[in-house]
This record gives structure tokens, C-alpha cells and sequence, in this order.
């Protein structure tokens, strides 16, 4: 039965990180469909949402709940700066300078994060207690139930947005026709300025979730980002079921072959799967 | 009829690439004989380096209107294939090189070509998560590659009885290559197949029409910047005897990028100014070390911003429409 145990174990780590990627890739999606760019700052609103938390907690004396608030809703407020600030003033609306862009911001949010944070790895405590739950003999932290929990919340509140809601159906129809939907009086730069912000959003919730289990640093989010981006091609880039599928997918998959095959390659995982999915199937595996 | 004033600057005119290709290397052939600081000459050296890679790396982003962010990775694939070929195999340097080269094509080809297959930025994703695949395995695989302390004992390029074992000797063999690619580069934009990707870079649908195959010439502009940052990487490893992977991580990859971008995307002069730029920067900041990611990042944001068409290229533009707007 030890086998089966593991089995689970690996399971259940895979889910857990599946998750952050989820979220990460969401972000990029998000991003992807109103700009038709991949904004690679979303790497570092993972970090950002890490850092804000840490610094809610220890610099400014919050209690949990409150710093997690906090450090998304900063994440938040950075996305939609990046837009204003960075991406929006550019004279060029070309694809290629707006992606080089957003790479270009990147690297001064992960320069000023080393500034401002230190080089230092930090510890970050996580949000639930530290005592491991055991499930049918495998062992699982709090912190990946609340990882699970708070991840499929926060879908189902992304699902209710897109449908339910006018500025996710305002967002929804920029994605599918940008001039249509300007047409019919939706403003279209706000609309951008609010998809930088909800990218920030799920960035900084995907930080606040992963850094008590992974520590935190100025470039954590520099792997997980990526892996997020690998996701959200690996689903189809642009299909929100998509980045779902492709992080569960990716997390799955990565801890299964670093349990059963090797752990020193545990990241290249990702990104051979990425390849091999472009060679098989280039759409990604929902992608139209 | 022109004066015979007119006609000098006709012809000036009319040969200015041939020009100043002949002027740049009579000034890079006198170049060591002035200066004599080893360290100096070491600089430039790496300059020429970083050149043959941002030229192709250049031609592809300038004109397939792709982003790589997996240079570094091609550049690695030629930096320790010849490294384990020369030392840990034994075979002699130049095949090897080239052995290497051909070796990058194939690999550059498994990459670009389902890649390229989209249309989107999905080679960004593919060469970077190569470049992941590529550095991770260089750390570690530490009986082949040496692992995170790197591989040292690479012999120096040798000509006959020429050793190629100080920096300049290394400086004339460098930039002769460096030289070449770039005649080469400038060729190539002339001609047929150079206005086809010209006109790709203009105008995707359009140049299809005219009879440009899109897919086949992006997979062709590719797999060359790969073999030249191949032949670089090789020419890098026998030039420091030592690699490690540091230096081929995907924050090299960026930084080759920020060199096309402030050389200006498609100009093959502005690699020059570029990859000189960013490898002398550090040089001349001496508190570049701590804020070196965020002078980079302010470099590239700022010149994106702002003249998008590269730095020199943009700064020429700006005055000449002033001078236009103050007549």
C-alpha cells in the first residue's frame, strides 16, 4: 500500500502547485485577450504579491487576513500602473515593442524588488497552522488545502465576473472585437488599464500563496511565472477552461515525474512538455 | 552634368557600406597597435563576440518580427560542444566548431519549426522554456558539462603554428569573423531572399502574396542567428579556456535582446552600437553593479518608449524633424 500513499502524496503536491499555475496563467490569458500580448511583468506580480505580504506582515504589523488583502490589492494597483505608466504611453503600438515592453519592466520591478527587499531569501508564515492533516495515509500542510480552497474560490469569482458582471462583459468584448466594442461606447483603454490590474490580482494572489511554501526572493516568481506561461500554452493560450486544464495539467505532471523519475530535472518538465505539446499540437490542447 | 564636386559624393554615396566596412576594419587592424591594455583589447574582443550573436539574433527579431529569448541557449550549444569536443573528446578545434554549428542547425530547426508554425509569439514561450532546459541541464549534468563551477582546460584556436593564446591575436581572429558575418548580414539584405523578408517584415499578407513563403523564411532566419550565436559561442569558449553556466542563462538572453533593441530591430549597423553599448556600460558606472538590472531595464523601457526604431536611428530622426519643423 506504500506505493499508493505516495501516489496521493505526489497527487496532492501536483494539485497544489497546479494551482499556483493556474492562477499565474490566468493572469497571462487575461492579458493576452484584451492586448493580444504576452506581458511578461506577470512574472514578477507573483514576487510583488510575496514581498507586499511580507512586508504587511513584519514592517507594518498586520494581522494575516488583512495582510493578504493588502498584498493583493497593491498587486492590484501595480498591474494597473504598469499599464498606465509603462505600457500605455508607448508611441509604438506594434506587438513586438509592446511585448519587448513589457520584458523591459520586468526587469526594473525585479531590479527595484532586489533594492528595495534585499537579495536575501526570506520566510514568509503560512496561512494556515503548520500541524499536517492526514488524508487516507498521505500527510498534506494546510497550506495546500488553503492553496486548493482559495484557488477554486477564486475561479469561481473569475467565472461569475466574465458573465455576471458589466465590467468583465465590457472585458469579454474587447477580447473578441476590439473595434466592435468601442462601437458600442465601451472604453477600451480603461478596459486594458483593467485587465493589467485583475493580471495583477491573480499574480500577487498566486504569491501570496506559493511563497510560504517555496520562500521568498526577488526573483521567485521568475520559474513560477514562466511555468504559468507554459501553462496557459500547454491549455491554449487565451482559453481561460484552457489555462485551468494546462496548469493542473503542468503541476501534475512535474510532480509525478519528480517523484517517480528525477528530481534534478523536476523544472525542465514543464518545458518539455511545452515542446512537445507545440510539436504535436501547436493550438495548445483547448487553444481553437 | 555633375561637378566634379557632385560626383565624389555620388560615389561616396553610391559605395558608403562598402566604405565603411573597408575604414571600420582598417581601424579595427590598427586598433591593438594603438592600444596595448590587454584588458582593453579583452573588451572588444568580447564586443566581437556578442556581435556575431546579435546580428543573426537582430535579423530574426528586425525581420521575422519574432522574439527569442533562447539565444543564450544556442550560444551555450557552441560554447561546450566545442568545449567537450576538444577537450573531453579530443578532436581538432575548427571541425569541431563546425561539427557543433551543424548540430545547432538541427537543433534550432526542432525548435523554430512547430513553432513558427503559429502565428503569435509562441517561439518566445518555446525558446525560452529551451533555454530553461538547456541551462538546467548544463548545471546538472556535472560529469559531461562540469556542472554549476563550469568547464575549464579548453585549448586555444591554433592556424597552422599560429596560437590564438593572448587578446590580440584572439583580437584579429574575433573580429575577422565578427566581419564576416557582418558582410554577410548586409548581402543578405540585398538581396532576393533579404526583400523578401523585407517585405515579411513589412507586410505579412501582403508579402505572401507576392510569393514570400512566411513559415520557410522565418525557420530560415532563425536556424542561421542560431548558427551564429553557435560559431560565437564556440569562438567564446576557446577565447577564455573556461565556460560555465552563467553565462548562458536566460537573462543573457535578454540581454541580447535589450542589444538589438538599442541597436534598433533590423538595423545591421546598430548590432555594433548595441552589443558595444550594453557590454561596455558596467564598464563606465561603476555603480552599475547594484542597479544593474534596473539601468538595463530603464534602457530598454526608455528607448521603447521613446524611439522605438532603436536608439541612434531614433535620435537621428528626432533632429532631422526638428531642423525640418524650425526652416
Amino acid at each position: 500500500m506504500n506505493g499508493f500513499h505516495d501516489l496521493l502524496q505526489f497527487i496532492f503536491a501536483g494539485l497544489t502547485n497546479g494551482a499556483i499555475y493556474t492562477l499565474i496563467a490566468l493572469g497571462f490569458c487575461v492579458v493576452q485577450n484584451t492586448m493580444g500580448i504576452v506581458n511578461f511583468t506577470q512574472v514578477d506580480f507573483v514576487s510583488l504579491g510575496g514581498m507586499f505580504l511580507f512586508s504587511g506582515l513584519f514592517w507594518a504589523g498586520l494581522p494575516m487576513g488583512m495582510a493578504l488583502f493588502v498584498a493583493v490589492a497593491g498587486v492590484t494597483v501595480m498591474g494597473m500602473a504598469v499599464e498606465r505608466l509603462g505600457v500605455r504611453p508607448s508611441r509604438s503600438k506594434d506587438h513586438l515593442v509592446l511585448i519587448f515592453l513589457t520584458i523591459g519592466i520586468s526587469i526594473v520591478l525585479r531590479g527595484a524588488m532586489k533594492l528595495i527587499w534585499g537579495k536575501n531569501r526570506m520566510a514568509v508564515p503560512p496561512l494556515a497552522g503548520e500541524e499536517p492533516l492526514r488524508f487516507a495515509g498521505a500527510s498534506i500542510l494546510p497550506q495546500a488545502v488553503a492553496v486548493l480552497v482559495i484557488t477554486v474560490l477564486a475561479i469561481v469569482l473569475l467565472v461569475f465576473f466574465f458573465r455576471g458582471t458589466r465590467l468583465g462583459l465590457a472585458m469579454r468584448a474587447v477580447a473578441s472585437n476590439q473595434a466592435a466594442a468601442s462601437v458600442v461606447g465601451i472604453p477600451v483603454g480603461r478596459i486594458k488599464a483593467a485587465s493589467f490590474a485583475l493580471a495583477g490580482a491573480l499574480g500577487g494572489l498566486a504569491g501570496v500563496l506559493v511563497t510560504p511554501i517555496t520562500t521568498l526572493s526577488y526573483d521567485v516568481g521568475v520559474l513560477l511565472g514562466l511555468k504559468g506561461f507554459a501553462a496557459a500554452i500547454l491549455g491554449g493560450f487565451g482559453s481561460f477552461p484552457g489555462a485551468v486544464l494546462g496548469g493542473v495539467g503542468l503541476g501534475l505532471v512535474e510532480s509525478l515525474t519528480a517523484g517517480y523519475v528525477s528530481s534534478a530535472y523536476k523544472d525542465v518538465v514543464a518545458f518539455v512538455v511545452l515542446l512537445l505539446v507545440l510539436f504535436a499540437r501547436p493550438k495548445g490542447l483547448l487553444g481553437k | 552634368m555633375l561637378s566634379a564636386k557632385d560626383n565624389i559624393f555620388y560615389f561616396l554615396y553610391l559605395h558608403r557600406t562598402g566604405l565603411t566596412v573597408t575604414f571600420l576594419s582598417i581601424l579595427l587592424l590598427l586598433w591593438p597597435m594603438v592600444e596595448s591594455n590587454p584588458y582593453t583589447v579583452g573588451l572588444s574582443n568580447l564586443i566581437a563576440i556578442y556581435v556575431l550573436v546579435v546580428l543573426g539574433l537582430n535579423l530574426f527579431i528586425g525581420y521575422a518580427g519574432q522574439i527569442s529569448l533562447g539565444h543564450a541557449a544556442f550560444f551555450a550549444i557552441g560554447a561546450y560542444g566545442s568545449a567537450i569536443a576538444t577537450t573531453t573528446l579530443g578532436l581538432p578545434a575548427w571541425p569541431s566548431m563546425i561539427a557543433v554549428a551543424l548540430v545547432t542547425v538541427l537543433v534550432a530547426l526542432a525548435v523554430g519549426v512547430p513553432a513558427l508554425k503559429l502565428s503569435g509569439h509562441y517561439l518566445a514561450m518555446a525558446t525560452l522554456g529551451f533555454n530553461i532546459v538547456v541551462y538546467t541541464v548544463l548545471v546538472q549534468w556535472d560529469t559531461v558539462t562540469g556542472g554549476p563551477s563550469g568547464f575549464s582546460g579548453i585549448p586555444y584556436l591554433t592556424l597552422g603554428s599560429l596560437v590564438f593564446d593572448n587578446e590580440i591575436r584572439f583580437h584579429y581572429l574575433v573580429w575577422t569573423f565578427a566581419m564576416v558575418a557582418l558582410l554577410l548580414c548586409l548581402n543578405l539584405v540585398r538581396s532576393g531572399v533579404g526583400r523578401g523578408l523585407a517585405a515579411m517584415a513589412e507586410d505579412e499578407t501582403a508579402a505572401s502574396t507576392l510569393g514570400v513563403d512566411i513559415r520557410r523564411s522565418k525557420v530560415k532566419v532563425f536556424v542561421l542567428s542560431a548558427t551564429l550565436a553557435s560559431i560565437a559561442g564556440s569562438l567564446f569558449a576557446h577565447c577564455y579556456a573556461f565556460v560555465s553556466p552563467e553565462s548562458f542563462n536566460i537573462f543573457v538572453s535578454v540581454d541580447f535582446m535589450i542589444m538589438v533593441v538599442v541597436g534598433g530591430m533590423g538595423s545591421i549597423w546598430g548590432t555594433l552600437f548595441g552589443a558595444s553599448l550594453i557590454t561596455l556600460l558596467p564598464e563606465w558606472i561603476e555603480a552599475l553593479d547594484t542597479f544593474k538590472e534596473i539601468v538595463h531595464g530603464l534602457i530598454l523601457v526608455l528607448i521603447l518608449l521613446f524611439l522605438p526604431q532603436g536608439l541612434i536611428a531614433g535620435l537621428v530622426e528626432s533632429v532631422r524633424k526638428k531642423i525640418a519643423l524650425s526652416k
